[in-house]
């Protein structure tokens, strides 16, 4: 039993945890939703549940007006696979897509009322597959038309997320253009990545739909889920297969990926450590003795349990603090020296030029 | 850096007392051992030995028939303090102890040793007894796992809960099939009688919260083999891990609670696939027909005996003995704790502990190392916030998460104190309050770094606004240096 407890626990990990972002709106970028839905099928087919997932996206393909299959995105030429269905559980849709939401879910600087679906709540155990596509540059990534986060940022939220040990190996995918930039600044241990294209290349995308009228989905994404389809649970593909999915013959772009951070060889590393979800088990084989005639049946139920009055909805908002709080009295600064000195400039050109028998105007 | 003192007592009774004393009774010994876990991180644990006679009231109990009946008397006589032991020296001819047992370890802090000839000899079973009942080298570092180099942890290591103010506890009814049988069980009954006094003694660790749900039509995720020679159907080691994953989904965790979840599982097998065993990996059905994921929970297989005449109705009405599966459920309990009895030398005595479920000694164990692990959960977060703060310089500490700062400071510094005093308890107390306070201040929403704008990105707004206005402004002042210049050179040259 100990070999096997061997094998079982050689990653070392207990639980599951993905985040999975999608940071493009508008119905053109069809395809980065359903890049993003179709890992949320795989990852959930495999075996995370809903509750260890953060799914991001901006949700308006499948309602929206242009679709002609409503309430359906599709990630195959001719339809065949609906990976919206029935039961999409997107934590983060729309607006709420942001640099500053997804900071503070990868590092957990959440405020107090966010509901436990949207919480990233990894610990030391934790295996963490993140996945990220939409449009990107040389060291940044477009959050939805109106802002971006930097490579640097990213590492840096990384690296929190390692000191307070939020996880215990990470792997990062990346389906953008030039995304081999977003991982070049990743300085934390544990970190493994992978990304479509290497700086200086755009990521193409596969195929388009002449019945939807948009591409469906992504090159590198679409081979990497022709890849996963043949994994099952119990598999013992290695992490060495993945790094070889999309060749340059059918990628177009160059795959690249990082490892040099990550401890184990990725021989050794199954794609079901990151995309599935793998319970250590051990059979039990103690028991306690329970003396059942001493169970107190005779114990009174706690009566004193305390009453507490139901709470109103609003009355559990600090509405009152925040209504009646009063602004807070700024203290005065002095100016910096930077305004100083400018100021100080001006001055002195003024009565440079117009003369110093003004000065007695002013004083 | 930490220094863990342990009072330790050892009464001798007559008769029992070694030859080769170095002073007379009663004296004081104190024994330090260091263990090492990194390079900067050592725990030094600190035996405080008293050696001395047994009182005429310790004498008495002793005089018991069994040693369970000793232990039982022997408790209003020690102090209440946790994490100190007491242990009682017998003679090597006492009747006390069984045959071949040397060390019987009672529910509370008490042990009972036979007397073993030599100082030394006696020493060494004392010092195996005090490292089972606090703490040995492995469990600090299991406590301090995340600065263990890797590779020198065993696997045992990783399995025990890690240290939260919290936990819930999920119990869940399994019926894959409600037409086949009808189950009942008397959750609320077991929970009041059986799981509430565990949970009472549990409760100086954590707060605890139990619910429980019956969940209809959820199957295992596998389909068990039928073996012919036993007429049952089988579930090997291999194909547990698959199992849990299809039921998490339906499982529900609580919405509500931010605090780890652990769910016991007990599952009623179809009619078509009863009797259900589990195997173990000489393919022995398991006794339990359970099985535990560290850090999750466990699931208990739970047969329905065949209805003798084969026209008895559906559905056929189960009552679930409560009492048989809570004992799966609490040992599981206790092995997701990391408080398991497995291995023990031939020649020790474990008492059971009953009811409670734990011994005393065992919830000192815990105690032990949740604080040790607080304290260094407290200071890694402390460092990586100043690391933080060191990293963008202009990031605005607001007053509340400064108090929390030094309150957190205030706590670790006051657990390892009384630490280093042997107050268990205390210790405990303000571990717990460290971390919280820690967590709080670190966890802060205004801490995020997106906030702050580095100095570069105001250059890069602020320029574009000030260069074009300073152009002309510099050039006046290029003009006046030189009208200066050539009037400082004019009186000079006029004469």
């Amino acid at each position: 039993f100990q070999d096997q407890a061997e094998q079982f626990f050689r990653s070392g990990h207990t639980n599951n945890w993905a985040v999975l972002v999608c940071t493009s709106r508008f119905w053109f970028n069809y395809r980065h939703v359903a890049n993003t839905l179709s890992v949320y099928r795989s990852v959930k087919r495999l075996g995370i549940p809903d509750s260890h997932i953060v799914l991001m996206l901006a949700d308006d393909m499948a309602c929206n007006p242009r679709n002609p299959k409503p309430a359906t995105v599709f990630s195959h030429k001719n339809m065949e696979l609906n990976v919206y269905g029935d039961d999409v559980e997107v934590d983060y849709r729309s607006y709420e897509v942001t640099v500053e939401n997804f900071l503070r879910v990868l590092t957990g600087r959440i405020p107090p009322s966010t509901p436990r679906s949207k919480r990233l709540l990894s610990d030391d155990r934790s295996n963490i597959l993140i996945y990220m596509t939409g449009h990107g540059g040389n060291g940044f990534l477009k959050f939805q038309d109106s802002e971006e986060i930097t490579n640097v940022e990213l590492a840096d939220a990384f690296e929190q997320m390692w000191q307070k040990r939020r996880y215990n190996e990470l792997l990062f995918i990346i389906d953008t253009c030039q995304g081999a930039s977003m991982y070049e600044r990743f300085y934390s241990r544990n970190i493994m990545a992978l990304a479509s294209s290497q700086v200086g290349e755009d990521s193409l995308s596969h195929q388009p739909d002449l019945g939807i009228g948009v591409h469906l989905m992504d090159r590198y994404t679409f081979y990497v889920l022709e890849f996963l389809e043949e994994i099952h649970p119990a598999s013992q593909t290695n992490m060495n297969d993945l790094f070889q999915v999309c060749p340059k013959s059918l990628c177009v772009s160059t795959p690249g990926h990082r490892t040099d951070l990550f401890q184990r060889d990725p021989q050794n590393v199954l794609i079901t450590d990151f995309f599935g979800s793998v319970r250590k088990v051990e059979i039990t084989t103690e028991t306690i003795s329970l003396d059942r005639d001493l169970a107190g049946f005779e114990r009174e139920f706690p009566e004193d349990e305390l009453a507490t009055e139901p709470l109103k909805y609003a009355e559990q908002l600090p509405v009152a603090q925040i209504i009646h709080q009063k602004p807070k009295q700024k203290d005065w600064h002095p100016p910096g020296g930077f305004i100083l000195g400018l100021w100080a400039l001006i001055i002195m050109v003024f009565f440079k030029t117009y003369g110093i028998k003004h000065m007695k105007h002013v004083f | 850096q930490v220094r863990l003192v342990v009072p330790i007592a050892v009464a001798f009774s007559p008769g029992s007392v070694p030859t080769d004393l170095p002073r007379p009774l009663p004296f004081r010994d104190d024994q330090e051992m260091e263990i090492t876990v990194n390079l900067r991180t050592t725990v030094t644990s600190h035996y405080e030995v008293m050696y001395r006679g047994t009182t005429a009231q310790e004498e008495a109990a002793l005089a018991a028939a069994t040693a369970r009946e000793a232990d039982a008397a022997l408790r209003p006589l020690q102090g209440v303090s946790m994490g100190s032991l007491t242990m009682y020296v017998v003679p090597e001819t006492s009747s006390l102890l069984p045959q071949g047992i040397s060390v019987y370890v009672g529910k509370h802090r008490s042990a009972l040793v036979r007397a073993g000839g030599s100082l030394a000899a006696l020493q060494a079973r004392l010092q195996q007894v005090t490292q089972l009942m606090s703490f040995t080298a492995t469990s600090m570092a299991a406590a301090l796992s995340d600065r263990v180099p890797d590779g020198r942890l065993s696997p045992d290591s990783r399995r025990s809960l890690k240290s939260s103010l919290g936990y819930e506890i999920t119990f869940s009814l399994l019926n894959p099939d409600p037409k086949s049988h009808a189950v009942d069980w008397d959750i609320e009954g077991a929970v009041n009688c059986y799981v509430k006094p565990v949970l009472d003694k549990l409760s100086l660790v954590a707060n605890f919260s139990v619910d429980s749900q019956i969940l209809y039509y959820a199957v295992l995720g596998v389909t068990p083999r039928y073996d012919k020679e036993s007429s049952s159907f089988l579930l090997s080691t291999h194909s547990l891990p698959h199992v849990i994953n299809p039921v998490e989904a339906r499982l529900g965790s609580s919405a509500a609670s931010l605090y780890p979840v652990l769910n016991f599982l007990l599952y009623v097998p179809e009619r078509s696939h009863s009797p259900l065993y589990i195997q173990d990996k000489d393919g022995a059905p398991v006794s339990t027909n359970a099985f535990h994921s560290p850090r999750w929970g466990g699931i208990m297989v739970y047969n329905v005996e065949a209805s003798a005449s084969p026209q008895a109705s559906l559905p056929l009405h189960v009552d679930v003995d409560m009492a048989r599966v809570m004992e799966v459920f609490l040992a599981q309990l206790r092995l997701l704790f990391g408080l398991s009895r497995e291995e023990l030398p031939a020649e020790f005595l474990l008492e059971s502990p009953g009811n409670e479920g734990l011994a005393d000694w065992e919830l000192d164990h815990l105690l032990w190392a949740h604080t040790v692990e607080n304290i260094a959960t407290v200071s890694t977060t402390l460092t990586s916030l100043a690391q933080l703060l060191d990293k963008i310089g202009n990031i605005v500490i607001k007053d509340d998460v400064a108090s929390e700062v030094y309150r957190a400071v205030a706590s670790v510094q006051s657990a390892v104190a009384k630490l280093g005093k042997g107050h268990l308890h205390s210790a405990f107390q303000a571990s717990k309050e460290a971390v919280t306070s820690s967590e709080r201040a670190f966890f802060d929403p205004s801490l995020l770094h997106l906030l702050y704008f580095p100095d570069d990105q105001k250059f890069a707004i602020y320029i574009p606004l000030f260069l074009p206005m300073a152009v002309p402004i510099l050039l006046s002042l290029a003009k006046i240096v030189r009208e200066t210049r050539q009037r400082k050179k004019e009186p000079t040259k006029m004469d």
